[in-house]
């Protein structure tokens, strides 16, 4: 078993909600991109609101960071170097590399969001217009293939971050990257079948997301294995009395998608949305236990 | 003038007087927690944001039914490969012109990761000043070519303070003293941990004993860069296959 002689770094509340945002935002970015290159036009209206709901999760996420620091003025640090001027950038340092991730993914948010407020017909100011007609077409598809590289890398590298350290749990396993994403990818599928719900033309596409949810906690699960055979005895760490209750939601969060979505129809209305908000606790829970276990 | 310095510490010359802890305090201006009353003379606990020198103290079982104490002034280690200025992202820990490991508190934004890097639990947050802080290896005393405060007044020598290769030298040499006076147990610690330590301990324990890291476990964090990032990859890759699949397929009604 590795020694660890560390002590923690306190990352509490504002890294949780962090790590739940960046990923729910790095997940809904992706599904809209895939939902408009891969869906039909059935799936405008919920691509459309994966772009609207990346936007606000994405804004919020520099918030906590900033919060989380000791000194939430110098959060500029993070970019730019105070003593010389030039850039920080430190491509070993997934810290250093998130920050700039997370800068270029906003932008890529905030564009994709502008573009879908006209396509709803929320706004029709000539800013609006003249970004809608810039991303219609190859480049609009582009774009959003870029973004979407920069929206995966936001939901996973919170991850690697974690296992960049010394750090019992979070560096003796490879997998807490690939985990984070896709649960995030899991978050954001749940939370646009939710906000589907509310639409009468996206009865097939919340079956889509639906589907895809349920491959994307099948993946969950085959890496909170891998997550549990690489820690091998240090596992033991994470599953005090105290996190129980989170596991169980961990694991409805799991099993929900799997049980609920398919003996859902007809006469058992709610099935799916209790599903997708299941799925929401157990990613919420996921990062608190993950987060807070391995600090004890 | 640039200068390799180093530390060593004797721990069999310790006797846990604690010089070392009030003289680094008072030269730093480090007010202290609350003292804390723990099982023996520690009344600190660790190294952190306002103990930057920490005197263990270790209970050990001599084998006869009694109990022996080892006391070790543990310190900032000031590794050649530092895993805290590896991780900062900020670049706010750098090496200085003595090839110590300096946290510029003018440039630190207090994220913490190089809490979550240090091997060694050197590194502690100051909540009032919103900083990482730890050893500084007096930095203002080594550019006024002064000895730093902890050696400097320790009574019995066990904290020596030199050029890093002098060092390296009397450890050696106080290492095979103790050899030849047939200590068995007594080894050198940090001449190949992170690719040197500019602070050398004599132990007369395994590392472990002293909550130090063996050289198999002195290990830097980017080694979990590349397999992080693998896995995460594989993941995208499945997922959007997955996504991509599930998308295909027609939606009913």
């Amino acid at each position: 078993m590795p020694q660890h002689f560390v002590a923690p770094p306190l990352w509490a509340w504002y890294i949780v909600w962090y790590f739940f945002l960046g990923g729910l935002a790095g997940g809904a970015y992706l599904l809209g991109t895939l939902l408009r290159l891969n869906g039909d036009p059935r799936d405008e209206g919920v691509a459309r609101l994966a772009f609207l709901v990346a936007f606000p999760a994405v804004v919020i996420c520099p918030i906590l960071l900033t919060l989380d620091l000791g000194h939430p003025l110098r959060f500029w640090h993070m970019l730019i170097n105070s003593r010389t001027g030039g850039l920080n950038f430190k491509y070993w340092s997934p810290m250093s590399v998130g920050a700039w991730a997370l800068l270029i993914f906003s932008f890529f948010v905030t564009v994709s969001f502008i573009e879908a407020l006209f396509g709803a017909g929320w706004t029709r100011h000539s800013a609006a217009r003249s970004i809608a007609g810039g991303l219609s077409g190859a480049f609009g598809h582009l774009f959003m293939v870029v973004g979407s590289l920069f929206g995966l890398f936001v939901a996973g590298y919170t991850g690697v971050l974690l296992s960049v350290s010394n750090q019992p749990v979070w560096s003796d396993t490879w997998a807490l990257g690939g985990l984070f994403l896709a649960s995030g990818l899991s978050v954001a599928a749940a939370t646009l079948a939710i906000l589907a719900r509310s639409r009468a033309d996206a009865v097939s596409t919340e079956r889509k997301l639906s589907r895809a949810d349920r491959f994307f906690v099948v993946l969950e699960i085959l890496l909170l294995a891998a997550f549990f055979v690489t820690l091998g005895t240090l596992a033991g760490r994470l599953f005090a009395p105290r996190w129980i209750v989170l596991w169980v939601l961990v694991a409805l969060g799991i099993v929900a998608p799997l049980v609920l979505n398919r003996v859902s129809g007809p006469g058992r209305l709610g099935s799916p949305g209790l599903a997708a908000f299941l799925v929401l606790l157990g990613g919420l829970a996921l990062r608190i236990v993950l987060i807070f276990g391995a600090q004890m | 003038m640039a200068r390799t310095v180093g530390f060593f510490t004797d721990t069999t010359l310790c006797i846990g007087c604690k010089a070392c802890e009030v003289a680094c305090k008072e030269w730093n201006q480090l007010p202290g927690h609350d003292p804390k009353f723990l099982d023996s003379f520690d009344n600190t606990g660790q190294l952190d944001d306002q103990n930057w020198r920490h005197v263990q103290f270790i209970e050990r079982s001599t084998g006869n039914g009694g109990v022996a104490w080892s006391m070790m002034s543990d310190v900032c280690k000031h590794c050649s490969l530092a895993s805290c200025m590896e991780v900062c992202p900020t670049n706010a820990i750098i090496r200085t012109e003595f090839d110590t490991v300096y946290i510029q508190p003018d440039v630190c934004n207090g994220c913490r990761d190089c809490i979550a890097a240090c091997p060694y639990a050197v590194i502690g947050f100051n909540e009032k000043t919103g900083l990482a802080q730890k050893c500084t290896f007096c930095y203002g005393r080594l550019q006024n070519n002064l000895t730093p405060a902890c050696a400097k007044v320790c009574p019995t020598q066990s904290i020596k303070f030199g050029e890093l290769s002098e060092m390296r030298t009397v450890a050696t040499a106080r290492l095979q003293q103790l050899k030849a006076q047939g200590v068995s147990d007594a080894q050198l610690y940090g001449e190949k941990e992170y690719g040197g330590l500019h602070a050398l301990f004599l132990l007369t324990d395994k590392p472990e004993a002293y909550k130090l890291p063996s050289v198999e476990n002195a290990v830097l964090p980017s080694r979990n860069n590349a397999r992080g990032y693998l896995a995460s990859v594989v993941t995208a890759v499945l997922g959007v296959l997955g996504a991509v699949v599930a998308f295909r397929q027609r939606g009913e009604g």
